[in-house]
C-alpha cells in the first residue's frame, strides 16, 4: 500500500488526539491531567500547521501554530500553579478528593 | 522513504505519548512528554515550519518541562496508580469512536490547486494577524501570573479531611432540619 506522507502525518494526528482524549478520560491526577492537554494540543498544533502545508498556506499555518503553542504554555503554567495550591490546601492532586460538590 | 520518516517519527510519537499517560510515576511521564515534544518538533520541521519547530521544541521540550519537573517538586511524586474517572472499557469505546469519525471526515487528504497565494511567517504574523500577537502579548503576561501562583511560597489554611467531613455532616443535618 502505498500512503502518501502527508497521509501519514495525519495518521499520526489522530493517534496522538486517541491517546489524548483517553488519558483524558482515566486520569484523575491534577499534573497528569495538564500533561495529556499538552498531548491534545501537540496534535492540534500538527493538524493546524498540515492543513497550512495542504493549502499552499503554511505561513498562514505556522502563525496559528505559534499561537497555540503560546496559549497551551499559559495554561501549562496556571494549571500548574492550580494543582501546587490545591495540594498545599488539599493535600492531595485526585480531582475526586477535591471535590466539594455533594450529590 | 519520506513516509517511512514520518511513520517512525509518528509512532515514537505515539509510544511515547502513550508511555507518559500511563505511567504512574509522574517524572518519568514529565520526560515522556519532552519526547513527545521532540518528536513533533522533528515533523514539523520535516514539513517546512522550521520556525514554528524551533519555538516546540524549546518551550514544548524545555520551558514546559522545566516548569512540571519544579511543580512536581515542590508537590511530591506519590506515585500512585488511581482508579480512572469511567470505567476504562467505556474510555476505549468513546476514543475509538472519535477517532473512527475524525479518520471518516478527513481521510483521505485532497490536495486543492495550487493556485492560493502563499504569504511567508513574518508577512502573516506581523501584518494579517496583528490581533493575534496582541492576544499572544496578554497570554504570555497571564503565564507571568501565573509563574508568580506557582513560585509563591504562602502557605494556604490546610483543611483537614476530618473537618471536611465534619463540614459535609453538618451541612446534611442542617438541610434535614430545614426540611
Amino acid at each position: 500500500m502505498n500512503i502518501s506522507p502527508l497521509n501519514v502525518v495525519l495518521l499520526v494526528i489522530i493517534g496522538l488526539l486517541a491517546v489524548g482524549i483517553y488519558g483524558l478520560l482515566i486520569t484523575r491526577n491534577l499534573i497528569k491531567i495538564v500533561l495529556v492537554l499538552q498531548i491534545l494540543v501537540k496534535s492540534a498544533m500538527l493538524a493546524l500547521v498540515l492543513a497550512g502545508k495542504v493549502g499552499n498556506n503554511l505561513g498562514l499555518g505556522q502563525s496559528l501554530a505559534a499561537t497555540v503553542i503560546v496559549a497551551d504554555t499559559v495554561v501549562a503554567v496556571v494549571g500548574l500553579a492550580l494543582a501546587v495550591q490545591v495540594r498545599r490546601r488539599f493535600g492531595t492532586l485526585d480531582v475526586a478528593d477535591i471535590s466539594t460538590l455533594r450529590g | 522513504m519520506e513516509s517511512y520518516l514520518y511513520l517512525i517519527l509518528g509512532l515514537a510519537a505515539i509510544v511515547c505519548a502513550y508511555r507518559a499517560m500511563i505511567s504512574t510515576r509522574l517524572l518519568s511521564s514529565i520526560l515522556y512528554l519532552a519526547c513527545v515534544s521532540a518528536m513533533v518538533s522533528v515533523i514539523l520541521y520535516l514539513l517546512g515550519a522550521q520556525q514554528v519547530a524551533v519555538i516546540e521544541l524549546s518551550v514544548g521540550a524545555g520551558l514546559v518541562t522545566v516548569l512540571m519537573v519544579y511543580a512536581l517538586s515542590v508537590v511530591g511524586d506519590d506515585a500512585r496508580d488511581l482508579l480512572s474517572v469511567i470505567p476504562k472499557p467505556l474510555a476505549i469505546l468513546i476514543v475509538v469512536l472519535s477517532a473512527f469519525f475524525v479518520a471518516i471526515m478527513v481521510f483521505p487528504l485532497v490536495e486543492p490547486p495550487l493556485d492560493v497565494t502563499s504569504f511567508s511567517l513574518t508577512v502573516v504574523l506581523w501584518q494579517q494577524r496583528v490581533l493575534d500577537v496582541w492576544i499572544q502579548i496578554a497570554l504570555i503576561f497571564s503565564g507571568v501570573l501565573g509563574v508568580l501562583g506557582l513560585l509563591s511560597e504562602r502557605e494556604a489554611t490546610p483543611i483537614s479531611h476530618t473537618e471536611r467531613f465534619a463540614d459535609q455532616i453538618v451541612g446534611t443535618s442542617q438541610e434535614e432540619v430545614h426540611s
